[in-house]
């Protein structure tokens, strides 16, 4: 032990860092094989499943687009559950949340009239704050009354979904004057601008990749980001140093929910342009899965995010053209989410072999903390 | 007759460490053997090799004069070795006799024969005075009952060779007693106890010989009667070691802190804390001695601000912080080493910048409006790292890494350069080895040259004695005494300790 020190001193460089792609990587790729399987099972044509499948989502432009497309509130529901996660919190409400953050923009995107340069951020913000305040009830539940936020988050959804429900039905106060469950649609001052031609793909992609630089400076590079994540990892230890940690859990849980909120208003303001009851196809579910596979990274769940997007609409074709249905890729999904959720325990495996190399030196891993207890 | 166990150059490599460096150990029959050295000496190693844990790179093994080869636990039971870890293994919803005779079950049929169990269990158990309930359910037993299960599972496979490690670190002073008569009743049996620790006071009450491990090497084997403290110490760290921090005389000066009237319950709410009074003064180190869980945790809690008060009020010099939040107190000038260094001083997958950080990520340098300034936060880690010698590949490894001293010198030194006026340190040694020991002792004692006012809480007798100037001792919630430490012995603070 007495030497660690020089060890240290004569810097090698690090592979440390490759732990998380290579992790990403090996998530997908062991999904990939055991969906592989599933298909050889059932007697399925593995290589012309998989060449549907990247065709459908690389075969042409709109293909891509359509990937992008989908990738855009995967970012912010990634981001959402990610954040919640580092505080130490479980956001099983991005469902909800991005529920509520599409009604509320598209309230705002049809009931205001307003300049663009106005119109369409207040609309995304109207989105946020209010699904963040419904959030933050969650982070208030848990901080003040000890009710885990799982439960609270996840019934939380079930009552958004009928506040949803009941303001398009029938006489419900944002409902269109047709004969759809729909809202009004939104007017041109707050739709998100198209960005390229012959695609759906909207500015919200890259409104969703600034989110992410965002949230991860936010996290590692703030004061505020600090105190959350000395909550996540060790409340009584933040407590000790001073740190509210109730006030960090309201507060994480209501940010986590305002990203959740963008999920909902990007893909309102940016694709359907109108609210109604269906407009997501589960995003907000998926995010659980695109923040463990982008191992809780914001950089991470831009990639994450990515593959799911490119999954989904791969399948769409995979089911036109190879004849394949497309809840092969829901097995895949689901896979990937196993995967993603069990490769923490390659990590240590990683570490150890990647610290090695270049530094001369191999982590010292196992270092028991004797006569603690 | 030749010895019960004889290790002859054994080598173990760990990734980066060389734990064992051709040791040789040499047990006679009916002995108790200590082994000695600071944490990461290879204690551990070497006695997982011997009861057929790990294998060895290099070495043999001869018990009883016959060679043997094992890198197998079932093997070793058979040979007659059995080892109690340091971190007990046992499952905790199982009742004490399922414990013991788990992987060696009586049955009728296909059953567990739990009546045959408890029978053994009870022969056993009356037969070396190791008091269990057959029948309790392990989580619900204290620590030191826990520690009797282990034991009596080892007696129960016919164990001659019975291997301690460090059994002592989670007894409460009481339970070290307790142990000793249970050596002593084994070691009478005809048994050979192989009894790790780096306790240098458990070396001369308990064992006849004792082998020295530094990094790895044997330094020595002694006869502990003819070895004294001063030179064991010596051989496990390898230089002279001050055991009794020498402090100078030293003028106190104003008063730092004042309890008045103090009353605060526990987390259960009962009454923990009753009408504690007392000052600390600059330049002073007041001790509160007591047996663990008379109220020293929820006294020290109140103080800091981490637990409500019920009545009563506390003084930073001239300022009552009574009403202060936790953080408010540590800007008002106190700083604390809280007694559980892994719950509450150190966040243990933070790295160490992000643990150095740990209450001043709100204070000039380290912000930059909103931000925190990380250069700053590296360089003060950096600076920290070096000052106070800890012992770390690098500041950006998490602290979960470190071993427990270096932990507590990381702690030190966050809370020592906030500069304080008053310093709570709450058993500030526990499970330290000697040279983490010191270190602390002369920190705390440097604190007081600075005139700072310092309030030591421990369990450890030696310590109160060695570093405060007064005494106060803590016996269910209230202080039941108060003298100057050089009227202090340990006769009468035990007496007091104990409520007499
Ligand atoms: N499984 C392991 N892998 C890597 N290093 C280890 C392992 N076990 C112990 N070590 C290292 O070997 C050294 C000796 O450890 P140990 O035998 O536990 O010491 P002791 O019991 O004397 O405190 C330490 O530096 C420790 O970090
Ligand atoms: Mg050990």
């Amino acid at each position: 032990m007495a030497d660690k020190k020089e060890a240290a001193g004569k810097k090698g460089f690090s592979l440390l860092g490759l732990v998380g792609p290579i992790q990403f990587v090996m998530g997908i790729l062991l999904a990939f094989i055991g969906g592989a399987l599933f298909l050889w099972i059932f007697r399925e044509n593995v290589a012309e499943a998989y060449g549907a499948l990247f065709k459908g989502a690389f075969g042409s432009k709109r293909y891509i687009g359509e990937a992008l497309l989908s990738t855009t509130p995967l970012i912010f529901s990634g981001l959402a559950v990610a954040l919640g996660f580092r505080s130490g919190l479980f956001n099983m409400g991005v469902e909800g949340q991005l529920v509520f953050g599409g009604m509320v923009a598209a309230y705002i995107g049809y009931a205001w009239d307003l300049p663009r340069v106005i119109h369409l951020p207040l609309a995304l913000l109207g989105g946020a704050v209010v699904a963040g305040l419904w959030g933050s009830i969650s982070g208030y539940l848990k901080a003040y009354h000890n009710i885990h936020e799982v439960i609270t988050t996840l019934l939380m959804n079930y009552i958004a979904f009928a506040i949803a429900d009941y303001m398009i039905a029938v006489g419900g106060p944002m409902k269109a004057d047709n004969e759809l469950p729909v809202s009004p649609d939104v007017l041109e001052s707050a739709r998100l601008v198209r960005l390229w031609e012959g695609t759906r793909v909207s500015s919200g992609i890259l409104i969703a990749i600034f989110f992410a630089i965002v949230v991860w400076f936010f996290i590692y590079k703030t004061r505020i980001g600090y105190k959350m994540r000395a909550v996540g990892f060790n409340a009584a230890a933040a407590e000790y140093a001073g740190i509210n940690p109730k006030t960090m859990t309201v507060l994480a849980m209501a940010l986590s929910g305002a990203l959740g909120g963008l999920a909902g208003a990007v893909e309102v303001l940016g694709v359907h342009y109108k609210f109604y009851a269906a407009f997501s196809p589960g995003y907000g579910w998926d995010g659980i899965a695109v923040a463990l596979l982008g191992l809780l990274n914001p950089f991470g769940v831009i990639a994450a995010a990515f593959l799911f997007g490119v999954l989904r609409s791969g399948s769409i074709t995979m089911q036109a053209i190879a004849g394949i249905s497309k809840n092969v890729v829901s097995i895949l999904i689901a896979l990937v989410i196993f995967f993603s959720a069990t490769n923490k325990t390659l990590e240590p495996i990683l570490k150890r072999l990647l610290g090695g190399i270049g530094s001369g030196k191999e982590l010292e891993l196992n270092t028991e903390q004797e006569g603690d207890r | 007759m030749k010895p019960a166990v004889e290790m002859r150059n054994i080598v173990k490599q760990f990734p980066g460490v060389l734990a064992n460096d051709h040791i040789s150990l040499t047990v006679e029959k009916g002995e108790i053997h200590g082994l000695l050295g600071e944490n990461g000496a290879g204690k551990t190693t070497l006695m997982s090799i011997l009861s057929g844990m790990s294998v060895p790179d290099e070495g043999e093994i001869l018990l009883n004069g016959t060679p043997i080869q094992f890198g197998n636990c079932e093997d070793a039971i058979k040979q007659g070795i059995g080892m109690v870890h340091q971190h007990f293994m046992l499952v905790p919803v199982f009742t004490v006799a399922e414990n013991i005779v788990l992987g060696n079950e009586p049955h009728k049929g296909l059953q567990l024969d739990i009546d045959q169990a408890r029978t053994m269990v009870n022969r056993l158990s009356s037969h070396y005075g190791l008091k269990v309930d057959p029948d309790s359910v392990i989580r619900d037993i204290s620590v030191g009952s826990q520690q009797r299960v282990e034991i009596l599972k080892v007696l129960s496979r016919d164990a001659k060779i019975i291997i301690l490690d460090e059994p002592t670190a989670v007894l409460t002073p009481q339970e070290v007693e307790e142990f000793y008569i249970v050596m002593r009743a084994l070691r009478e049996a005809g048994n050979t106890i192989i009894f790790i620790t780096h306790k240098l006071q458990e070396i001369q009450e308990i064992t006849d010989r004792t082998t020295v491990l530094r990094d790895g090497k044997v330094v020595g084997t002694v006869n502990t009667k003819d070895a004294d403290n001063e030179r064991l110490a010596r051989m496990m760290v390898g230089r002279d070691v001050v055991l009794h921090v020498k402090k100078e005389e030293h003028q106190a000066g104003k008063v730092e802190l004042r309890v008045e009237n103090l009353f605060a319950k526990d987390a259960r709410g009962l009454p923990a804390v009753k009408d504690i009074s007392f000052e600390v003064r600059a330049g002073e180190v007041v001790g509160i001695a007591g047996v663990a869980g008379n109220g020293q945790n929820e006294l020290v809690e109140v103080i800091t601000g981490l637990r409500k008060q019920e009545s009563g009020k506390i003084y930073l010099g001239d300022r009552d912080i009574s009403k202060m939040t936790t953080r408010e107190r540590i800007y008002a000038g106190l700083a604390h080493v809280p007694q559980d260094r892994q719950r509450r001083g150190l966040v243990m997958d933070f790295t160490l910048v992000d643990n150095f950080l740990l209450g001043y990520e709100d204070s000039p340098p380290f912000i930059e409006g909103p931000m925190i300034n990380y250069r700053e936060a590296e360089r003060f880690s950096e600076r920290s790292i070096e000052m106070f010698d800890v012992r770390t590949p690098g500041a950006h490894v998490t602290a979960r890494t470190l071993s427990g001293g270096n932990q507590q010198k990381m702690i030190v030194a966050r809370e020592f350069q906030r500069n304080p006026t008053v310093l709570i340190a709450a058993q500030p040694t526990r499970g330290l080895d000697i040279a983490a020991t010191e270190f602390v002792h002369e920190e705390l004692i440097e604190l007081r040259a600075q005139d700072k006012a310092v309030l030591l809480i421990s369990m450890e007798l030696t310590e109160i004695l060695d570093l405060s100037d007064r005494i106060l001792v803590i016996y269910e919630g209230e202080i039941v005494g108060s003298m100057k430490a050089n009227e202090a012995t340990p006769e009468k603070l035990g007496l007091l300790m104990a409520g007499g």
